[in-house]
């Protein structure tokens, strides 16, 4: 949650983009982040972000549902409970099956998607600060963090050399806050 | 060439017309953006009117029971679960679309996923109601969850076909839910992007989640998107097999076979993609989509129609095969007496299957037919008129004369809120999806943009100048990848 200043730079062309990312990360500046229309594959690695580990959570989610339903079946039907079902023992483990992998998927997908929004930081009611309103449409935009050290202007001619069309200083909140985006009120101030 | 990926130039453009990013978002959020045309408000009208024929046919029976069905001894199972097991079936193509052919690679199922899969989540919505209101006491329907009771507490039977098929059914919801909304999240951003008016600001702010598509978000997205796809696929092929159970753990003759899992399985992706043909074929040709969903799109659906159709006539064959040469009297009379005789009260429905789902997909061997519009709208109602039949001769066919002659049924027919449950899930589905074709991008934007570059007609041209000039130099510096 902090206002922070930021070399903008708007490229028309993921195929500018690419070596523009490669370019700037040699050049020593630090990327804040790439904003695109639709996933650009190797963009991520281009970046030097590691990779997620959204599938761990995953497995670990898909693993404690799997757990559930067995353990829960088996307390309930062998020893809650027994009942003969058509003179079937009451470890009937097979026809457990179809729960324990419909238990798994669901607490699996629920699970990562909830920790996929808690990694993004996104909920309804969410708002975060564009940095380009188009950059949902047809716009890539690099956004570069300035620190004490960065010479803006030489940040605006390297990056419009390296091909953004349109470059801009900008101060933007880099956090989240509760809001609608029909309203510009800001809890933190400009 | 940058990121110009190679793509063979046998596979014809999947998006028509020479197209930029900001054109295909114009494009596709037209139809969103524009007041609601007559069309949609007759057609609305008209689902809605559907609807509450149905919320009535549903009212008399909750208030006089299922009798005011027609089901009594032996057909306890009639129109209502003839229409659970035809909505499911419909309600697994979305999925397949999505999933199946994400893990497969497959580029042109971006034109078709986003509607596939609303259809999908409207048609389990549909096909939830009837076990529901066929429970006939629905205000215990929660019987059904295993949850700590005052009466002992006494569990559910988690080894009951039909208990599965709760868990079954509300997962295989939820998570096309997810999927469904998690893939619509950066289109509800780009519409949150491009609203002028305050109201509309609002609903795709909120709806969108404050998605900026930053690098971080589509990474997690990509992931997320690739797992739920991997989690889908079995479980796409485990709902319907779940449903399969409900009948072949029985000891009914005609349910009592273990080819009931495949067979349901390819008939429900048959019925499906008749019905995404259904919607499609209209819904291009109203909000003016024919450059994303071409008759590529439609010829390449129809090959799958086929090609299910073929896979559940074999099961058909195989199932009398197995009745005839079984030596099994029962199962022998309920397929020779009951359904292959055509003079036998409900004859005339197992021919009516045969001719709808066997004899006439096969027309689309046949390219020119594949990819006549008109054709294939015609089949793919004639698909779906076949296999609610294909239900309802495995249901009642089976059930009406069981081991005891004396209490064979008289010839069991529908009431008139039996037909206006299921008229209503036709309101209801229609209503979900005229509201779902006004609010949301019926064309997911991020994914065609994905592929533009590779299957454009533009880039397709441009792709095709460079093969003839250098193909060598060419492949060894793109490769064959055909990586989405």
């Amino acid at each position: 949650m902090a206002i922070k200043k930021f070399v903008v730079g708007n490229f028309d062309d993921e195929a500018v983009l690419f070596p523009a990312v490669k370019k700037v990360r040699r050049a020593g500046y630090k990327i804040h982040e790439v904003f695109t229309p639709f996933p650009i594959h190797g963009l991520d690695k281009a970046m030097g972000l590691r990779d997620t580990s959204l599938h761990t959570a995953g497995f670990i989610y898909g693993i404690t549902g799997t757990s559930i339903a067995v353990g829960f079946i088996t307390w309930a039907l062998t020893t809650d409970w027994p009942i003969v079902f058509g003179g079937k023992p009451f470890f009937a483990f097979p026809a457990w099956i179809p729960i324990t992998f419909e238990l798994t998927v669901l607490l699996a997908s629920i699970g990562m998607v909830l920790t996929f929004c808690y990694l993004c930081q996104i909920a309804p009611f969410v708002k975060k600060d564009h940095f380009n309103l188009r950059s949902t449409d047809d716009t890539f935009v690099m956004a570069l963090e300035c620190t004490d050290k960065t010479n803006e202007a030489e940040a605006i001619s390297f990056l419009q050399s390296a091909g953004a069309k349109e470059v801009q200083v900008m101060r933007k909140e880099t956090g989240w806050w509760l809001g609608r985006y029909d309203k510009d009120r800001k809890p933190f101030g400009q | 060439m940058g990121l110009l990926r190679y793509e063979s130039q046998v596979r014809p453009p999947l998006v028509k017309g020479s197209k930029n990013y900001h054109d295909v978002t114009v494009d596709i959020c037209r139809p969103v953006e524009a007041r609601p045309t007559r069309a949609w408000w007759i057609g609305f009208t008209i689902s809605v009117l559907f609807l509450i024929f149905g919320i009535v046919s549903v009212t008399m029976e909750v208030i006089y029971g299922t009798g005011q069905w027609n089901l009594h001894k032996t057909v306890g199972w009639g129109y209502d679960i003839t229409n659970f097991v035809w909505w499911i079936g419909i309600g697994h193509a979305g999925t397949l679309i999505s999933a199946i052919l994400l893990l497969f690679r497959q580029g042109w199922r971006t034109g078709v996923n986003r509607a596939a899969e609303a259809m999908t989540i409207f048609a389990v919505i549909c096909a939830g109601q009837f076990p529901i209101w066929h429970m006939g006491r629905v205000w215990v329907a929660f019987f059904t969850l295993p949850y700590p009771n005052t009466r002992g507490p006494l569990w559910v039977n988690f080894n009951s076909p039909l208990l599965w098929d709760v868990f079954a059914i509300s997962t295989y919801f939820t998570v096309s839910l997810l999927f469904w909304y998690t893939g619509l999240l950066p289109d509800l951003a780009t519409l949150r992007d491009r609203a002028k008016a305050k109201w509309w600001k609002m609903f795709y702010g909120v709806a969108a989640f404050g998605w900026t598509g930053s690098t971080k978000h589509w990474q997690r997205h990509e992931a997320l998107a690739l797992v739920l796809a991997g989690l889908s696929t079995p479980l796409v092929l485990s709902v319907h097999t779940i449903v399969s159970f409900d009948f072949a753990t029985s000891v009914v003759p005609g349910w009592h076979t273990t080819i009931f899992p495949p067979y349901f399985v390819a008939g429900a992706i048959f019925s499906g993609f008749a019905m995404v043909q259904t919607l499609l074929v209209v819904t291009r040709k109203v909000l003016n989509l024919e450059e994303y969903i071409t008759v590529e799109h439609i010829d390449v659906m129809n090959k799958v129609i086929v090609l299910t159709g073929s896979i559940v006539g074999i099961a058909y064959l195989t199932e009398l095969f197995i009745a005839i040469y079984g030596a099994n009297e029962y199962e022998g009379f309920a397929f020779l007496q009951n359904r292959v005789n055509l003079n036998s009260p409900y004859g005339w429905s197992y021919y009516i299957m045969m001719g709808c789902n066997v004899l006439s997909p096969q027309i689309f061997w046949i390219r020119k037919m594949r990819r006549n519009i008109l054709v294939t709208f015609f089949m793919s109602i004639l698909v779906n008129i076949g296999m609610w039949f294909e239900r309802f001769v495995i249901i009642v066919t089976s059930v009406y004369r069981d081991y005891l002659p004396s209490s064979w049924a008289t010839y069991y027919k529908p009431t008139i809120w039996e037909v206006g449950f299921y008229l209503g899930t036709f309101g209801l589905f229609f209503t979900c999806y005229f509201l779902f074709s006004k609010f949301f991008p019926v064309i997911a934007l991020a994914e065609i943009k994905h592929i533009l570059k590779r299957s454009g007609d533009v880039q397709k041209d441009r792709m095709t100048e460079v093969e003839h000039e250098k193909l060598e130099e060419f492949v060894q510096e793109h490769g064959h990848d055909h990586g989405v």
